[in-house]
Formats: structure tokens, sequence, C-alpha cells
């Protein structure tokens, strides 16, 4: 009985990997079959659990057990987590410093939305001409992104110092002097773009410079015998091409920013004040400086919901757009 | 004529500017790390500083590198190791072995992805804290240890092989393990290198995660000890630091130029042929 049903299952399962042979041959061929399947089974359960086990353990069970801490107000101290419904999440929308971490937020991410799109475009047009020189510069470009967050924020301190850094000596000639930058509640937030975007950007215009290398050859020559001018070209067929390239740096960007720590740790520490303080500094800030797992939960689901929206809506446009070729 | 050499002239300026853009910091970081202790201080600067070495052992003596370096080595060698295992064993049962629902269960580990490390920060810590994990290698390593991302690309890479090599391996009598051994891997060499560098560059630069789950100075990773020697240091010792910027910099710049391909293409990798 539980035979034929398991034999089933499992013929379902084979049909997808397209492999394993008939196994209506008779009793005893079928039970042998059945044996070495149920071999096969363990030994997928074996090969997969360790991994299965770790993200089970530190990716899904934080989601549901962080939802719960949520509802809970908790110092992670001592005691246990007391209910308390929504009132974290009341507390977080009715604060109005709150209401300047989102802003911050909003600005890190557009910013750098914004910056890598028509930069990382810009460097990846440059790299796709035959130039000599350009593969060091693009080694040079991507470099940085390979580089430890802290590292490379710890680089730009001392280069936004004001009186020793290399921001001195290049704004000097100007006769302007240096700004305070990452001391200065009006400037921090713009360094922390500046260093964030300098990390990244090769890396965007990499991704750009691949899907540049992709397109179509024969597009291009058609709309050269169209009399079609360089701006027109691009506009009109470059642009919306890449336009699944542009998603990909769009989703990738806010969810890298959305997660951004180690830079904002270095640059700014969030400050000062709450200058430079996104949401993802603020749930680190809660939860273990000022020990209130509640309200960092309530600001991790935020930003988990902001997030999934984010992918979902790359799934669906990119679903319907790259169905060009 | 005129016009395609203005044209190209203009090409080269944006490219010698590109080039100064990201050539610049990391020149002036290095020339920084060399310079004799007290160089740093003055304007203009020197741009050729030669080659001293004070600042590095400066860097040292504020703050254990020895240590951070060691922990950096464990963490980053364990981490990877296991990531690498587990995806080469999950992408291995996914694309060779039946199982019933086998597609439905590498959907949900997929979706592992969507998870942000913002909401595994404080539950991770909690049950890390509950297993005795605080302040350990394990604690340090075991939360990363999974594989998500690498464990799809070697999946899409293993859909890619020649089903008959397999297949004719198998009529021969083999095992799996043997075939996973002798026939798969040695021809999923090139993603194995990318997805193993890719590892190593995620454990050895990982901030939040070291940052929470240590408390005392000699467990730190370089990176946190970075953070540690700088706030140890003040503002004042720019030479210092910027010698500990190298030391945590160098290891990944080096392993980089060394595997530049393999590293571009496994991060780029999901980007075009989505």
């Amino acid at each position: 009985m539980t035979t034929t049903t398991a034999d089933r299952q499992g013929q379902t399962a084979g049909a997808s990997t397209g492999g394993g042979a008939p196994t209506t041959r008779g009793r005893r061929r079928s039970r042998h079959h059945w044996r070495r399947r149920r071999k096969e089974y363990a030994l997928f359960l074996l090969m997969i659990s360790p991994n299965l086990l770790i993200i089970g353990t530190f990716d899904y069970w934080p989601v549901i057990y962080n939802a719960w801490l949520s509802l809970t107000r908790w110092n992670m101290l001592s005691g246990a987590p007391r209910y308390v419904g929504l009132q974290n999440y009341e507390n977080l929308f009715s604060s109005s410093s709150f209401h300047g971490i989102l802003l911050n937020t909003l600005t890190f991410s557009a910013a750098i939305v914004i910056g890598s799109v028509i930069l990382g475009l810009a460097v990846a047009l440059l790299f796709d001409q035959k130039l000599r020189g350009r593969g060091i510069v693009r080694t040079a470009a991507f470099a940085p992104h390979i580089v430890s967050g802290a590292a490379v924020a710890t680089l730009w301190l001392f280069i936004f110092d004001p009186a020793y850094g290399l921001t001195r000596v290049v704004l000097d000639p100007f006769g302007v002097a240096s700004p305070r930058w990452v001391n200065d509640a009006d400037w921090a937030m713009i360094a922390l773009i500046i260093a964030y975007l300098w990390k990244g950007l090769g890396f965007v215009a990499i991704v750009y410079l691949a899907g540049l290398q992709n397109l179509p050859e024969e597009l291009y020559e058609a709309a050269k015998l169209d009399g079609a001018g360089t701006w027109t070209t691009f506009r009109r067929i470059t642009l919306p091409l890449l336009s699944p390239v542009t998603f990909f740096v769009l989703v990738t960007s806010i969810i890298g920013t959305f997660q951004a720590y180690d830079m904002i740790a270095v640059l700014t520490g969030g400050g000062p004040g709450d200058a430079t303080t996104t949401l993802s500094w603020y749930v680190y800030q809660q939860g273990f400086r000022a020990s209130d797992a509640g309200t960092a939960a309530a600001a991790a689901m935020l930003l988990f919901v902001i997030l999934l929206l984010v992918t979902g809506l790359q799934t669906r446009f990119v679903q319907r757009k790259v169905h060009y070729t | 004529m005129t016009a395609a050499r203005l044209r190209r002239v203009l090409l080269y300026a944006g490219l010698v500017a590109v080039g100064l853009l990201f050539i610049g910091p990391m020149y002036w970081l290095f020339s920084s790390a060399l310079k004799e202790s007290g160089d740093i201080y003055q304007f203009p600067p020197r741009w050729l500083p030669g080659w001293h070495f004070e600042n590095f052992a400066d860097a040292w003596r504020a703050a254990p590198f020895g240590d951070f370096f060691v922990n950096s080595l464990i963490v980053t060698a364990g981490g990877a190791t296991i990531k690498l295992v587990n995806a080469t064993l999950t992408a291995y049962a996914f694309v060779f072995l039946r199982f019933p629902y086998k597609n439905v269960i590498f959907l949900v580990m997929l979706g592992a992805l969507m998870v942000p490390n913002n909401v595994t920060l404080i539950v991770n810590y909690i049950t890390v804290s509950n297993l005795g994990w605080i302040n350990t290698y394990l604690g340090l390593i075991v939360p990363s240890a999974g594989s998500v991302f690498g464990m799809f690309l070697l999946r899409q890479y293993m859909l890619t092989l020649p089903g008959d090599v397999v297949e004719a391996a198998r009529v021969d009598g083999a095992g799996h393990l043997r075939i996973m051994w002798q026939v798969v891997l040695p021809m999923c060499k090139p993603m194995l290198v990318t997805v193993g560098i890719i590892a190593v560059v995620d454990m050895w630069n990982d901030f939040i995660w070291p940052l929470i789950v240590t408390n005392t100075v000699e467990m730190r990773t370089l990176p946190i000890g970075l953070l540690y020697l700088r706030s140890n240091e003040g503002y004042a010792n720019w030479g210092a630091i910027m010698a500990g910027t190298v030391m945590v910099a160098l290891p990944m710049l080096i392993l980089f130029l060394l595997a530049q391909r393999q590293i571009t293409r496994g991060l780029t990798g999901g980007a075009v042929k989505g």
C-alpha cells in the first residue's frame, strides 16, 4: 500500500529530472527499484539537510520570531518579552524623529539609485569604447566593490579630513575651504553618499557593460541605415533595451542601501545627531545600543515589507520586460 | 575628421578622469600608509613617500592586529569552506537525485535570499546566545555558513552539464558520491572557484554580525578591529589608521587581481542572464 503511493510520488519527482526507468515491470523489479529509490531519497535528505538546517535556523526562523518580537516589549537582557500589541508600530509612526529616519533612508537610497544608474551607465558607455588603457581603469573601478566597507569608509574618513585630507588638496587650488563633512549635519549625508557611490560604481558599470555588449548588433546597423544620430540611437535603442539591467541595478541598489551598516558605522555612526541614521542603522541602534528589542524588531519588519514590495515589483517587471529576445 | 578626433580626445579625457577618480583614493591610501610618521601632516602633501613601515608598527602596537588576522583567517577559511560544501552538496542533490517535490524545496531555500540581514540580526543574536556561542568562532561562522546564492549558481551550472556523461557513470555502477566527486565536480571547476571566492570575500568583509557577536578585542575580526583602532587612536594618527586600512583591504585586493574574471562573472552573473 505505502509502496504504491510513494512510488507514484517518486515518479512525479523522477519525471521532473527526466531520469529513472519505468517501474511497471513486475513486483520483484519494482521492489528492488523502490529500495534503490528509498536510498536515493535518504541521500538527498542527507545532502541538503546541513544547508537546510542553517538556512531554516538563521534565515527563516528569525522572520517568524522577529514578527512576534515586534509585538512585544523586551530589553533583551532579562525577563521575557511582554506582549503589547501594535504599540511599537504606533510609537514609531507617531515619532517625529522616526519620520526623519525614514526620510534619511529615502534620501540615501534615492541618491544611490539615481547616482548609480546615471554614472554607472556613463562609465559603462566609456568602457564600451575601444580606448587604450580601459582595462586598467575598469579593474581600478571595480576593485573598491570587493574591499571591506569598513576599510573603504575609513579611507574616505581620511579623504574627508578638512585639514589633511584629499578633499583639501583638491579644493585648495580653487580657494575653497573643505567642509567639515562627517562632522557637519548638513554635509554628513552627502559624504556618506559620495563614499558609498564610489565603492559601488565600478560594479554597476561592469553590469551595464555586460548589458551593452549583449545588445544585438543588427539593430544598430539598421538605425545607422535609417540615418539615426548617436543621441537618437541611444534614447530609442540602447536605453529601452537596457531596461532590464537598469531595473536590476535599481533593485540591488535599494536592497544594498537598506542593509548598509559598515560604511555608516565607520563614517558617521548615524550622526551627527540623527543626520545619517537610516532604517537599518536604527534597527542596530535600538536593538544593541538601546536594548529595545520590540522597537528594533518593528523597524526591521517595516524594512522587510518595503524590500519585499521592491523585489516583488522587480520580478513582475522583469518577467514582462525581458522577453524581447 | 576633426570631429572624430575631438570625440576621441574627449573620450580619453573621460577615461583619465574616471581613472583618477578610482586610482586617486587608492593611491592616497597606500601612499599615506607608507609615509613617515610626521609627513602625513604636511600640506601640500608629499606624493612619493618612499617605503616606511613605521605606521604599520604603530597600528600593530595600538591594536592586536595579530589576533584580528588570526580571527579573520579562521572565520574566512572555516566559513567559506562550509559554505562551499553546502552549496555543492545541495546543488548536486537538487540536480541529480530524485525526491518528491524537490523543486518546491529548492524554491523555499531560494526564498531565503529575500530575507534581509536587518530582520535576522536580533533573533540570531538571541539564538546564538542560547547556544552559548557568543564571542566564539562557532558563533562567528555558523550563522553565515549556509549557502543560497552559491547553491543557485552551482545548480544552474550543473543543469548545463552533458547528461550522458553522468548517465554513463551510473550505468557503470558508480554511486552518487563517486559520480559527484569524480565526474560532476571536475566539470564544475570554474563555477566552484567563483562560488568559493565570493564566499571568501563575503566572510572576510562581513561587518555587522562579527560586530554584535563578539565582545572582546581579542575575538574581533579585521574590519571590526579597524573600527577599534580608529576609536583608540582618535582622529589623530592617520598614518597608523591608513596602515590598518591597508591590512584589511590588501588581501582582498590581491585576491581580486588574481581572480578578477571569476569574481566579476560571479557577482554580475545574476544581472544579464537572469
